[in-house]
């Protein structure tokens, strides 16, 4: 199994990156862990005449608190986020989400950003991301522009990003006080993709529910005040709302019935954790 | 760097197990297919080639890597080590590989110098894991032999956290 031919650029900046993104837009790619573009190369589900490598840029290699929100630079790895001494304080879905994102060996090289470009429905980040209403940072030689999540992700791995930009940066908003997050998923094992995985907040009498691996994109539902029966109706009419359907792992059915039950589990504990 | 054309071998220089190495290679070459046939490296056994089932699993820089989603090209100036790299200096098995020829920890051994080398990573940041700890890091590497049992046998005896 082998990538079709492409040239290779080594990005020694941003700059040079976006430069080469300029001039050869949709048949240049960029490369930062490898982790899901790699894979897309080797089965040649994509032929990009250029790889624009991204991973040795210092300067995107980064994790800073800004303005209210956690900033991920794009050369960031995954493991390096998971061991941020921040993370339990300021994110602590993305911390309950992190046992589910791969395996050890994956986010040793797999990068934040990465994965929210990628636009994977099943991927736990880019569910993250959409509950807490994050955006992504877009640059390009021209400029730079922010998109929230919601407006980010499109459909299945397809985003609002232009060929001549990449994610720069992802920014996650810091926990708010009081608020209370949790984090489920089944998978055939840990770290596989996700049959359905779910992320939810809740502040107040606000909650906030993520559906990944269902829809096209994470399916994000905010509710007031929703309790009991009234809870279980709202879950069961978003579980028929998601589209659900079958394939070899699971049937649309038990798609809904875990969105049903686990969206009820991960509600209730995020509400059991509110301060 | 500057471009490197897609039809030219390049020349890469790279530290492979503590030693110097060069070799050449397409963009395109994958680090896995470039250890094993330009360097000769047939301990890196290629798998799935997306990155699922953890045969091909090297260090890049001391961090686990899989080397089939890893281009040849990205490690030049690099650190790279294989299962080679465990040898102690006077040759042998080190005590971890000792521990999984006693428990049996392999069979066909396909998935063995992957498996070795994410747990001389991992065992560096928590060197006495749970069982628990071990299974969760374990599900990057797909066995078709043992079940996992005496992998895990293994690597427990090893910590010293036999049962």
């Amino acid at each position: 199994m082998k990538p079709s031919p492409f040239d290779y650029i080594r990005a020694a900046s941003a700059e040079e990156a976006l430069d080469g993104l300029a001039a050869h837009g949709e048949d240049a790619r960029i490369l930062a862990g490898g982790l899901s573009l790699v894979p897309m190369l080797n089965f040649r589900l994509v032929e990009p005449a250029m790889v624009i490598d991204i991973s040795g840029i210092g300067a995107l290699d980064y994790i800073r608190l800004d303005n209210g929100a956690v900033e991920i630079g794009a050369a960031t790895r995954q493991s390096a986020l998971e061991r941020w001494d921040g993370i339990a304080d300021r994110l602590p879905l993305v911390h309950a989400a992190f046992p589910h994102i791969g395996h050890y060996q994956t986010r040793s090289r797999g990068t934040v950003c990465g994965s929210v470009a990628h636009s994977d429905p099943s991927s736990e980040l880019p569910l993250c991301l959409a509950v807490l209403g994050g955006e992504a940072v877009l640059r390009s030689a021209a400029g730079e522009r922010r998109v929230a999540a919601s407006d980010f992700q499109t459909g299945m791995l397809t985003t609002a990003k232009r060929d001549d930009e990449m994610v720069a940066a992802v920014r996650f908003p810091v926990a708010e006080p009081g608020s209370g997050y949790a984090f489920a998923e089944m998978a055939q094992r840990r770290g596989d993709f996700a049959i359905v995985a779910l992320a939810a907040s809740a502040s107040g009498e606000r909650v906030r529910l993520g559906v990944g691996g269902v829809a096209d994109h994470p399916t994000v539902r905010q509710w007031d005040g929703l309790a009991g029966g009234a809870l279980d109706d709202a879950l069961n009419a978003f579980a028929w709302e998601l589209g659900g359907y079958d394939d070899v792992h699971a049937t649309a059915r038990y798609r809904r019935e875990l969105v049903r039950r686990l969206g009820r589990k991960v509600i209730e504990e995020a509400r059991s954790c509110r301060s | 760097m500057p471009q490197l054309n897609r039809d030219t071998r390049h020349a890469i220089s790279f530290t492979l197990n503590g030693k110097p190495a060069q070799g050449h290679a397409e963009p395109r070459m994958l680090l896995s297919d470039f250890l094993v046939h330009e360097l000769g490296l047939t301990s890196v056994h290629v798998g799935c080639e997306h990155g699922v089932c953890g045969a091909c699993t090297v260090r890049i820089d001391g961090a686990v890597g899989r080397a089939c989603l890893t281009f040849a090209v990205q490690v030049d100036g690099k650190k790279v080590d294989t299962v080679e790299s465990l040898t102690p200096e006077e040759g042998g098995l080190n005590e971890l590989q000792k521990s999984f020829r006693s428990n049996h920890g392999l069979q066909c051994g396909y998935c063995t110098p992957g498996i070795l080398m994410s747990l001389s990573a991992y065992l560096e940041e928590n060197p006495k894991p749970s069982e628990d700890e071990l299974r969760d890091m374990l599900s990057g590497h797909l066995c078709r032999c043992t079940g996992y049992v005496n992998i895990v046998r293994a690597v427990m005896e090893h910590v010293g956290n036999a049962p």
